[in-house]
């Protein structure tokens, strides 16, 4: 089956200007000069993606990075200032659940109010009425005014009204961060659900985890510009290594800003398997894994910890610990020092695995971190999912 | 993928890639846009019964306000002016003829003064969802419509009590002040709305400019008496090229029975016709520039 692109977006690119004054008065007194007053800004810049029928995407990226703008350009809530953007089918946008919700009106009154700016008609809401009702389970308040609600029912009754509506597209952003959490296993249950139905969900989050749980595909912006599109897992790797960027960037700006500091860094980390294997080895079930690590301190290095971790690919960490967690202090270290843990025995099911690396003070401080050390891998094949690797038996009583 | 999923990508591939935002073309976009409104007359309902509902909400008197107000203005005219000043005298049937004229300017007041505001009292909505945003000077209309429907009851109560009920082809001036009315004022409502969006003084502005208009069209004050200050010049000319002057001519040479024998400017009805004419184009014109600069209303607001 050939794929039906839903969202074209070419070539949008979205400029922002940042006027500093308002009123009248600041206007007539800096005409003239007001393009002194003005400064751009260039949330999207060339922008161009195609989203077929029944994709999930997730959009990532950091603070400001021009994520809700492009959502927003798409739901045409915002129009760009260059390039198009060309839809197919019936769009929602969830960018705030309860939009246009009012407080003096019944609640009965907003779910008819809210259907009809997300897109329904009459006739419609009045078939899913009882359904919104039922989901929300605020039967009793119904014919309340709203503002007598607490947060939690507004928020569901809201979220009952916008999962009733039928978007061939549905635009989501961070609204899946609120509610108390069996509420939001609903919501995640419903996303599902869309997925099943294969609608297209366009989903601005900065859950990662959600990224990778939910989407088939992930856009990674960065000052507007797409810096990664692809599987999540890609996406995501970079990401994370951009955010590490940033984090070193500032770690680095403390350093030179700050008095003297300790400086030290890890020069190298190296695994080697229990059969020997080396550089990225793949381990067979049960294996030991040895870590060695070479420390370089600049500067003399004290009250310091060494960390080893093992996160998969998609950055979830599955162990972590260092050398203070393990009541093993180390002695004040200047120059060249090696280290080495062992994992004996490695619980770890088929997959590819990351290992991680740092070196912090004891006050917290982060000397040096290294996400993505090395790799390696464990084959085999058992009989389950997940990375850990477990014995199990069955009866039956 | 499911049977479900296919059927929805099927369908979907039949469609053809529209455009997320409207065409903003000058000409190109106007049916595009009144496509849109129309699409969305079920929620321009919702809007106005919204306005409506919580005007008064919680109050034991509701709608009973909205006609407390024009009538004690009326007592004010009708006591200050007519008896004091002694304008009851040289008018006849003062309380009607007053009535007629507030009828007109209400409406007309209250739809420009709160659809300039209307685009930005509905931030928190413009921001968050599509919506063509004409929906909501127009909801504006339809609640100030509805305030007006009342007023009207009232003054149609009070010819009939004051025994000069209108009748006959005396009516057509009113479908006709009123389509001038409505007109003007949304085409005013929607140009006034965006540019409100951009320099939030517009709205102080039309505050003072209403008061100001108020007594530049004769509501209060006949007709004749302006004919005898300003008539023949090219004063009386600018006057009468307000359009609400001559929607409040229009509601009183309708409403006003007992005014028959006073002067009026001559060619009422044509000139109305002209004012509704002059009204439309002013109104598709409004409504370009509208969606001309709706484009950045989400970023601006």
């Amino acid at each position: 089956m050939s794929s039906t692109t839903v969202v074209r977006i070419s070539d949008v690119s979205k400029r922002f200007v940042i006027r500093k004054e308002k009123s009248l008065k600041e206007r007539l007194v800096n005409f003239g000069r007001s393009n002194l007053h003005k400064e751009d800004f260039w949330a999207l810049r060339n922008v161009t993606l195609d989203i077929e029928a029944g994709t999930t995407v997730g959009l990532v990226g950091p603070n400001g990075s021009g994520k809700s703008t492009l959502l927003k350009t798409i739901g045409g809530i915002i129009q760009p200032t260059s390039g198009k953007v060309h839809l197919r089918g019936r769009l929602a946008a969830l960018l705030e659940l309860g939009a246009g919700f009012h407080p003096d009106l019944t609640g009965r009154e907003n779910v008819y109010l809210n259907a009809s700016i997300l897109g329904l008609t009459r006739e419609e809401t009045d078939r899913h009425f009882d359904a919104i009702v039922d989901f929300s389970g605020i039967e009793r308040f119904i014919d309340t005014q709203v503002k007598f609600y607490s947060s939690g029912m507004y928020v569901r009754l809201a979220f009952a009204v916008a999962i009733h509506v039928d978007p061939d597209i549905l635009l989501v952003d961070e609204v899946l961060a609120v509610g108390d959490e069996p509420f939001q296993r609903k919501c995640l249950e419903r996303i599902r659900g869309f997925q099943h139905e294969g609608r297209t969900i366009v989903l601005v989050t900065h859950g990662l985890d959600q990224v990778a749980e939910f989407c088939d595909r992930a856009v990674v912006l960065e000052h507007g510009v797409v810096a990664a599109d692809g599987a999540p897992r890609e996406a995501l790797r970079v990401l994370r290594a951009d955010f590490e960027a940033t984090r070193r960037e500032e770690l680095a700006k403390a350093q030179a800003s700050d008095k003297p500091q300790t400086r030290a860094e890890l020069a190298g980390v190296a695994l080697r398997s229990a059969s020997g294997q080396t550089g990225r080895p793949a381990l067979s079930p049960g294996e030991t894994l040895t870590v060695a690590m070479q420390v370089d301190a600049a500067t003399e290095l004290r009250d310091w910890a060494l960390g080893v971790g093992i996160t998969t690919p998609m950055g979830t960490t599955l162990y972590q610990t260092n050398t203070r967690l393990l009541g093993l202090p180390l002695p004040p270290l200047r120059g060249t020092g090696r280290f080495e843990f062992t994992l004996p025995d490695l619980p770890l099911a088929e997959g590819d695995y990351t290992i991680q690396a740092s070196i912090t003070q004891t006050d917290g401080t982060d000397v040096h971190l290294v996400p993505e050390a090395a790799h390696f891998s464990v084959e085999g094949n058992s009989p389950s999912l997940g990375p850990l690797r477990t014995p199990i038996s069955f009866a039956t009583l | 993928m499911t049977d479900i999923a296919e059927a929805r990508a099927a369908a979907l591939a039949l469609e053809p890639l529209r455009p997320a935002t409207p065409s903003s073309g000058f000409a190109s976009g106007t049916l595009a846009s009144l496509r849109d409104i129309v699409a969305h007359r079920q929620l321009l309902a919702l809007l106005v019964n919204r306005e409506l509902k919580s005007r008064y909400k919680d109050s034991a008197l509701g709608f009973v306000w909205s006609l407390i107000r024009p009538l004690v203005l009326l007592l004010i005219y009708f006591v200050a002016l007519g008896q004091f000043l002694g304008a009851a005298r040289q008018v006849p049937d003062f309380a009607i003829f007053i009535y007629s004229g507030l009828t007109a300017w209400t409406l007309y007041g209250e739809i420009i003064g709160l659809g300039t505001q209307s685009i930005v009292a509905n931030a928190g909505l413009i921001k968050k969802v599509y919506l063509p945003r004409e929906v909501f000077p127009l909801s504006v209309v339809g609640s100030a419509l509805f305030n007006f429907g009342m007023q009207l009851v009232i003054l149609v109560t009070a010819t009939l009590v004051a025994g000069r009920f209108p009748t006959g082809s005396r009516w057509l001036y009113f479908p006709l002040s009123l389509a001038v009315l409505l007109v003007w004022g949304l085409a005013i409502a929607l140009l006034l709305s965006a540019v409100n969006v951009y320099l939030r003084d517009i709205q102080y502005l039309v505050e003072v400019a209403l008061q100001v208009l108020f007594w530049a069209s004769p509501i209060v004050y006949s007709w004749k008496l302006v004919q005898g200050a300003i008539g023949g010049t090219k004063w009386e000319a600018i006057y009468l090229a307000n359009p609400v002057t001559l929607v409040v001519l229009g509601f009183q040479k309708t409403f006003w029975v007992a005014g028959d024998g006073e002067p009026f400017p001559p060619q009422l009805g044509a000139r109305l016709g002209i004012a509704l004419a002059v009204g439309v184009v002013l109104l598709w014109l409004c409504q370009r520039i509208f969606a001309r600069l709706q484009a950045n209303f989400a970023q601006e607001l």
